[in-house]
């Protein structure tokens, strides 16, 4: 099987290439064919593999499969090898399927886009890129397939460039995850000169032997990849840029900033797990920016007006949740929310898409309402995405995973009773503000009637994701409900043990209270915003709604201390004696040109004058010589 | 046959490219100008007979043959600009057409 596990990134890539180079010949019909047809082959591929893979595990726990070597110089050899683990299984999945599913949802999307070529191109490629991202052995082709989501994630968000609003928020998006990227490629650097090798087995093998547990080098080296897995997914403090890359169309936000690539810097983590063991300071930093991000981006999503905003906060809420995970050590956790986020959040975006598109591009939640009678197909699969972001008790896949991180950030080794709080609170707001979205959207009086009704390319992927987020929890029950735990026995062999906390609560205990808290957010946005018998000023109108509003602020501050003196110095700098040199040879350039071209006066008689005048002195010279 | 001798000969060609050459310089109207540069090919072409002639070789005739050729083709071509020209702006002075370089110009064309 390992045979054709090169052609799961390499066919979207070469649907790529045929759109890209033929977009002006072949017909609309053929790109949607191409588009979809080639990311769902991969789909294919990668189920067949996982089929393969669970019948019969291979020896250590993964194939692997080099297709060429790439740089081989000096010492150091990287090739382009793919690496099927359980871990990169997962992921594989959640791309190709989910993909699978909202690149055929683009079709109906962005029927009248003008673009329509261009979009699936990019899209394309960006699957691949984050295939190959996820396959990849080593950590430089790894790199690779990172700076390439970042260039699709650019490319997308400002795919309808004409606005220049999209063109910012594209720039942002790409600078501020460019600062994480950064760090990153710092801490590929300091790996190589420690360990000589960039693959990853090896590395992961090598690093305890050379460094002990909490030595300098192991922090610096995890702090550095740790800044690369913030600027991709978009945490506490380089979060800024995802709500603004809400500007590209909703398929993007649901397969880039929601499913995918925005969790990237999670799958970092969960790869070079044995680094971030080594560096507890790390770990426990991982966990508190989780803790502090959930915190901060719930309150933000509570007061947006903007439907996809709400979104947006609430993925790198979710994300969030994820670093707690993995910053208590449970790996597998972190995971299984990665890929019940990726189901619900791309239905939520999806749906959120389609009402926009509808509602003739109306973004804003006030100007919606009464859309449960007019599009009842987009209700029912929000409402069930919504519960499961609300994690409703039993039902939905969301309270499975979510309440698997929560009784792991409180009854792990390191977990602390701090990070369970936080994470209980962050659930208080996730079915507040989700159920505000709910309730405005849905229920109350119709402000904006819709269009017509989604048609059956836009609906499918909206029940199929439904169809997962309930029943996709059921693969992995907590140990006191049932004895079923496929998703942690295929991936625990991969991750470090966890130490449980042994004189802890009852986990049946902390399980009734996220029940509770959940259903008892979902009640109080019921109270709220249909029964209206609590007022919703604190909400909507304060000063303190108003500062969650911008985000707390980030964007103001980032602004003052970074932009403007950046600005200002590039200003001053613009008027440098190096800049005089080069200036002043522009300056010669054009006089002198000008000067020139004072003889080019169109008198024919003066030419010919001037050809004379040459003449004789040409024939002068050459007498006297 | 009473033979001239070639300085006499060069003499008259270089006379003739001279008024040719001031003919071109001084005249402002286009047909003239074109015919003061005929007069200097043929003078040139003059210079070819005249050396063919006195070293006994054929090379001179067929360079003249050539010249007549160019300065044939140089004429037609020559004839029909002036033609447009004098259609356009209906005049013949060369030097009202020094704003040719000029793109406004052009673009009323």
């Amino acid at each position: 099987m390992t045979k054709f596990i090169w052609l799961i990134p390499v066919l979207p890539l070469l649907s790529f290439l045929i759109i890209a180079l033929f977009n002006r010949v072949i017909p609309r019909k053929a790109v949607a064919i191409l588009g979809v047809g080639s990311v769902a082959l991969s789909a294919l591929i990668t189920i067949i593999a996982g089929i393969r893979f669970l019948s019969s595990p291979p020896e250590g726990g993964a194939f692997t499969t080099i297709i060429y070597n790439w740089i081989n110089a000096g010492g150091f050899s990287a090739d382009i090898a793919f690496r099927i683990d359980a871990l990169t299984l997962v992921f594989c999945f959640v791309i190709t399927f989910v993909g699978a599913l909202i690149h055929l949802y683009s079709v109906e999307f962005m029927e009248e886009d003008d673009d329509f070529a261009r979009f699936f191109a990019y899209m394309n490629l960006f699957v691949s890129s984050m295939l190959i991202l996820v396959l990849s052995n080593n950590l430089l082709l790894l790199y690779l397939g990172w700076e390439g989501v970042g260039l699709c994630s650019y490319l997308l968000i400002g795919f309808w460039y004409k606005d220049p609003a999209n063109d910012y928020a594209a720039r942002k998006a790409f600078i501020v995850t460019r600062i994480g990227d950064t760090f990153m490629i710092v801490g590929l650097f300091l790996l190589f000169v420690t360990f000589g090798t960039l693959n990853i087995d090896t590395l992961l093998h090598q690093a305890p032997l050379k460094w002990s547990s909490g030595s300098p080098v192991a922090t610096i080296a995890a702090l550095l990849l740790l800044g690369g897995a913030l600027g991709k997914s978009a945490q506490l403090p380089l979060q800024t840029w995802l709500p603004d890359a809400m500007a590209g169309p909703s398929p993007v936000s649901a397969l880039i900033h929601a499913a995918t690539m925005v969790t990237a810097g999670v799958y970092l983590i969960a790869r070079m797990n044995v680094l971030f063991i080594l560096a507890p300071a790390v770990q426990l930093a991982i966990a508190m920016i989780g803790a502090a991000t959930l915190l901060i981006a719930g309150f933000s999503a509570l007061t947006q007006h903007d439907l996809k905003r709400v979104l947006a906060y609430s993925t790198i809420s979710q994300i969030g949740y994820m670093f707690i995970a993995l910053g208590v050590g449970a790996w597998s956790a972190a995971i299984f929310h990665f890929m019940i986020h990726a189901f619900f959040k791309a239905l939520l975006f999806l749906g959120a898409g389609s009402i926009i598109l509808l509602l003739h591009e109306e973004h804003d939640m006030h100007k919606m309402g009464g859309l449960r009678k007019k599009m009842p197909v987009v209700f029912w699969t929000f409402l069930i995405g919504g519960a499961s972001l609300s994690a409703l008790p039993l039902i939905t896949a969301g309270f499975y995973s979510k309440d698997q991180i929560l009784w792991f950030s409180l009854a792990s080794g390191i977990g602390s009773k701090w990070l369970w709080l936080a994470g209980i609170a962050g659930a208080l707001l996730t079915s507040l503000y989700t159920f505000r979205m709910i309730f405005l959207v849905f229920f109350g009086e119709a402000k904006t009637e819709p269009k017509h009704q989604p048609g059956l390319l836009m609906t499918i992927p909206l029940i199929v994701l439904a169809a997962l987020s309930l029943l996709g929890g059921f693969i992995e029950l907590p140990h006191n409900l049932g004895p079923v735990q496929l998703f942690s026995k295929l991936l625990n062999p991969l991750f470090p043990a966890l130490n449980l906390n042994e004189n802890g609560s009852p986990e049946w205990l902390i399980q009734l209270i996220s029940a509770v808290i959940a259903i008892g957010g979902i009640y109080l946005a019921y109270l709220i915003f249909n029964k209206k018998s609590i007022s919703s000023d604190i909400i909507e109108k304060s000063l303190l709604s108003h500062f969650f509003y911008q985000g707390w602020g980030f964007d103001r501050l980032y602004n003052k201390i970074f932009v403007k003196p950046l600005v200002w110095l590039s200003q001053i700098d613009k008027k440098d004696f190096v800049d005089k040199i080069y200036s002043s040879v522009a300056r010669a350039t054009s006089y002198s040109g000008a000067l020139l071209s004072r003889t080019q006066s169109g008198r024919l008689r003066w030419y010919v004058m001037v050809m004379v005048g040459g003449l004789i002195l040409l024939l002068t010279i050459m007498l006297n010589l | 046959m009473m033979t001239v001798p070639l300085e006499i000969q060069i003499l008259l060609a270089g006379i003739l490219f001279l008024i040719g050459l001031v003919g071109l310089l001084v005249r402002r109207n286009i047909i003239y100008m074109l015919m003061s540069i005929e007069l200097m090919l043929n003078s040139a072409a003059m210079v070819f007979i005249m050396g063919g002639a006195h070293w006994g070789q054929a090379d001179g005739q067929v360079m003249f043959i050539f010249i007549l050729t160019v300065s044939a083709a140089e004429v037609s071509v020559g004839l029909a600009l002036i033609l447009q020209m004098y259609h356009h702006y209906r005049t013949l002075d060369a030097d009202s057409m020094k704003k040719l370089k000029d793109n406004k110009a052009n673009a009323n064309l």
